[in-house]
């Protein structure tokens, strides 16, 4: 009886969005405050009833109800707690009602911060998420069903991918999600904005935070992926420019551009209907994204037509959504706003030219992504788009981006001098170089010219982001505002990144070997001794077990003990790795398969990674920075004093930004 | 034309230009880089392009997998129902690579026919079955089910 608890609450939820889309709407139109007054409650119901069906799953899960499919074909009497409740989102139809109950829950962060909005224009935002919800509830409920019953219920469940039971994948669909999610509000914001027939500066300041937060996660998402990737999958790599990766790339190099973008809206009042195309497109990527892996289309081109309904649901949908949205955006957008003229040398150009690489770099990933199923559906041949492309486009398009951007934050707004922003970088500039040649060069001995263009690259990008900290920090009695903070250390954190990504391509050693026990290993001064192959036991699994002693020299520096899984259900064989991380390297080994039962000879593979972690470090300051650039006081203060005077506007140009 | 329209017109230019360049260099690195698919038929009509890392499909055929004993070096047979192919390999193969099994290797042939890969791909998930294999099966008129 409870799962249609579910099922009732999941209709409720999609009632209540109905509602929300249309009455607070007709009421924003007419201006009729009685009809807008809805809109605040039936967000709170529409929340309530999305967490209410949410937790009937985990409640199924909890209590191994194997009568409701989805928990049969996701779960098994052996798995552990943990990984049951997070086995709630591990497949289609639970991700999506993860889906659902995140969307439901940013309505009501927008809900509760939007007081101080003008009601029409809160209203209209709320409207919209409550449109976008109603898509994703119909999806769910038409065709992906979480709560479908198998009658009478099998004994035991199947078993949740073994893969996915690992700690990195509880939290990793959730922080997509959010991110992914997030940018709904951004996009409500825009269509608002568009159905009103005008963007004001404040607006786009209400949504600053926000998008923030949302590329914020997203980032912290797409990062946790790929180190799980690393540790989980046995291949050693961090990305692998698979079009399930690429999926969620694409929202975020968009969400990259609109944050900046959004910046030049607020401040300046320029390019307003590029920042609203953005958000329209930020949101877009993120519903292509879910629904690409989420239907199986990308990994799979027959899924389309081995589910129609699925497949024609999603192309229904993404053409109402993005094509509605376009068309309000052809109508609307050549009156929304009137903006300010700026000189070729001006912030302004800097942040344009952010946005058009990171625009043309995800229309890069995005046709990459997207040729091999345009290509088969055609008819024309069967290829695959793989790492050569989207490497070499990436140096090509990420190489001037890194040269530029300590030079963005330097510029002022409307116009400026080559010269001005120049100086107090040339130091930077030299040092990067020097210091680049000498460490890459001398004191880790990696001699490439990658390794060599990253560091001095990353070095480029920490050294001038620490010049602009000091030409900011000059004549100021206080600390930077945290919105600056925010972002000298996501600037920071892409030197960081970029060095990681260097020396991971240029300098990573790599060797697949055959080991008996009693054999050593040697590689740049690691020895990586066999001592046995022993059998070990976990609660689902069994496994073979490599016991390895890592000396350096004659020091032993620790035990590493790969594992080579077989989970009791379903049989499935899984690597698990043994790493030892560090600052500057990396030690990891990975089970092959046993390839001589009288030796007990095992094919091993070895790794030595220099400075992956700084791959990761760098994306997290990224996340970090864009959390602390939201936590500003300036979007929240702002807001209140707009509470109590409501009609104030900006100052345009005050220019707390401006340097000197 | 007024000066703000000129530079608008020249801005605008430039990202015309830019985006065209940029484009144009994608297509020519796609061209380069792109695998085309083929499968054990395909490979025996000669019906593929030549001189190029190619992407060959298909089951692993029954019994054709030989694991050297002191070496990494694998051999076995891709096959389609019609038509075998030799592949050799020397590395680590994933885990669910298995004999009657989805594999898709990346690699060249050589003088000998030999397909060489340099990459074999299984896929994560086990009822997964690569989309391309699964459509050079139906067409070499050996279908099988997708979750095995």
């Amino acid at each position: 009886m409870i799962p249609e608890l579910g099922q009732i609450s999941l209709i409720l939820a999609l009632i209540l969005a109905i509602l929300l889309a249309t009455v607070p709407m007709i009421g924003a139109w007419k201006n009729d405050e009685r009809l807008m007054a809805m809109a605040p409650s039936l967000v709170i119901g529409h929340f309530v009833f999305a967490l209410m069906a949410y937790l009937v799953l985990t409640v199924a899960f909890i209590n191994h109800d194997f009568t409701v499919t989805y928990v049969a074909m996701n779960s098994n009497l052996l798995l552990p707690l943990a990984y049951r409740l997070s086995a709630v989102w591990g497949g289609h139809e639970g991700s999506l009602l993860l889906w659902i109950l995140m969307l439901a829950g940013w309505m009501m962060a927008v809900l509760m911060f939007s007081r101080a909005l003008p009601k029409v224009y809160r209203t209209r935002v709320l409207s919209v998420m409550g449109m976008v919800s109603i898509g994703f509830l119909l999806f769910t409920l038409l065709t992906s069903n979480p709560f479908d019953r198998i009658l009478p219920g099998p004994p035991d469940g199947q078993d949740l991918n073994p893969l996915l039971q690992d700690p990195g994948m509880i939290f990793h669909p959730p922080l997509l999600y959010m991110g992914y999610v997030g940018f709904a509000v951004a996009f409500g914001f825009a269509i608002a904005g568009l159905l009103g027939g005008k963007v004001e500066r404040d607006w786009v300041r209400w949504s600053r935070p926000w998008t923030l937060i949302a590329w914020a996660f997203l980032t912290a998402g797409i990062t946790l992926g790929s180190w799980w990737a690393y540790y989980e999958l046995g291949w050693g790599g961090w990305w692998f420019w698979d079009p399930v990766e690429n999926a969620s790339f694409i929202p975020w190099l968009i969400g990259t551009a609109l944050i900046h973008s959004q910046a030049v809206t607020e401040k300046r009042g320029a390019f307003p209907a590029w920042t609203v195309l953005l958000a329209i497109a930020a949101f877009s990527m993120s519903l292509l994204g879910t629904f690409l892996v989420r239907s199986g289309v990308l990994t799979s081109v027959h899924a389309f037509a081995n589910d129609p309904e699925r497949g024609l649901f999603i192309l229904a949908f993404m053409t109402v959504v993005t094509g509605g949205a376009l068309l309000l955006y052809a109508l609307r957008a050549p009156r929304i706003m009137a903006g300010e003229g700026f000189d070729f040398i001006s912030r302004e150009t800097a942040l344009m030219l952010n946005n058009l690489f990171f625009a043309v770099s995800a229309g890069m990933v995005l046709l990459g992504t997207l040729y091999p199923l345009v290509s088969d559906f055609m008819g024309w041949a069967q290829v695959s788009v793989g790492p050569p492309y989207f490497s070499a486009m990436f140096i090509l398009l990420m190489t001037p981006i890194v040269m530029l951007i300590p030079l963005g934050p330097m510029s002022r707004w409307k116009k400026d001098d080559m010269g001005r922003i120049v100086k107090p970088l040339v130091a930077s500039f030299i040092a990067s170089i020097v210091l680049g040649v000498v460490i890459s060069g001398f004191m880790i001995d990696a001699w490439s010219l990658r390794a060599i263009t990253g560091w001095i690259g990353g070095l480029w990008l920490i050294f001038g982001t620490a010049s602009y900290v000091r030409t900011a920090l000059r004549g100021r009695r206080r600390g930077l505002p945290r919105h600056q903070i925010g972002m000298i250390m996501a600037h920071a954190g892409i030197g960081v990144f970029v060095i990681g990504v260097a020396m991971v391509s240029s300098s990573t050693l790599q060797r697949d070997v055959r080991v008996e026990p009693g054999q050593t290993v040697e590689i740049e001064g690691y020895r990586f001794q066999l001592n046995e192959i022993a059998s070990v036991k976990g609660s689902n699994w069994i496994a073979d077990e490599a016991r390895f002693t890592v000396f350096r020299g004659d020091r032993e520096l620790y035990d590493m003990n790969p594992q080579k899984r077989r989970y009791h259900r379903g049989g499935q064989i899984m690597t698990q790795v043994a790493l030892r991380p560090g600052f500057t390297r990396d030690l990891y080994i990975a089970m092959g398969s046993r390839l001589d039962d009288a030796t007990n000879a095992w094919s091993i593979r070895i790794h030595i990674k220099p400075f992956v972690r700084w791959i990761w470090g760098g994306a997290l300051l990224l996340a970090l920075g864009g959390v602390v650039s939201a936590s500003d006081r300036r979007y929240w203060r702002e807001r209140r004093a707009e509470a109590s005077k409501p009609a104030q506007p900006p100052v345009p140009g005050t220019g707390e930004e401006v340097p000197a | 034309m007024t000066p703000t329209r000129r530079k608008r017109l020249a801005i605008v230019m430039l990202i015309v230009v830019g985006v065209s360049t940029a484009t144009a260099i994608a297509v020519t690195t796609m061209n380069d880089t792109i695998l085309f698919f083929v499968s054990p038929t395909d490979v025996a009509a000669e019906s593929y392009p030549q001189d190029r890392r190619l992407r060959l499909g298909g089951l692993v055929a029954a019994e054709s997998v030989q694991q050297a004993s002191d070496s990494l070096d694998v051999q076995f047979a891709v096959t389609d129902g019609n038509h075998d192919v030799q592949v050799a390999y020397t590395g680590i193969l994933p885990d669910l690579f298995r004999e009657g099994q989805g594999v898709i290797a990346h690699g060249r042939f050589d003088a000998q026919g030999v397909f060489q890969a340099d990459e074999i791909l299984a896929r994560h998930d086990e009822t997964y079955m690569p989309p391309e294999v699964m459509r050079a099966l139906e067409e070499a008129g050996h279908p099988i089910e997708a979750s095995m």
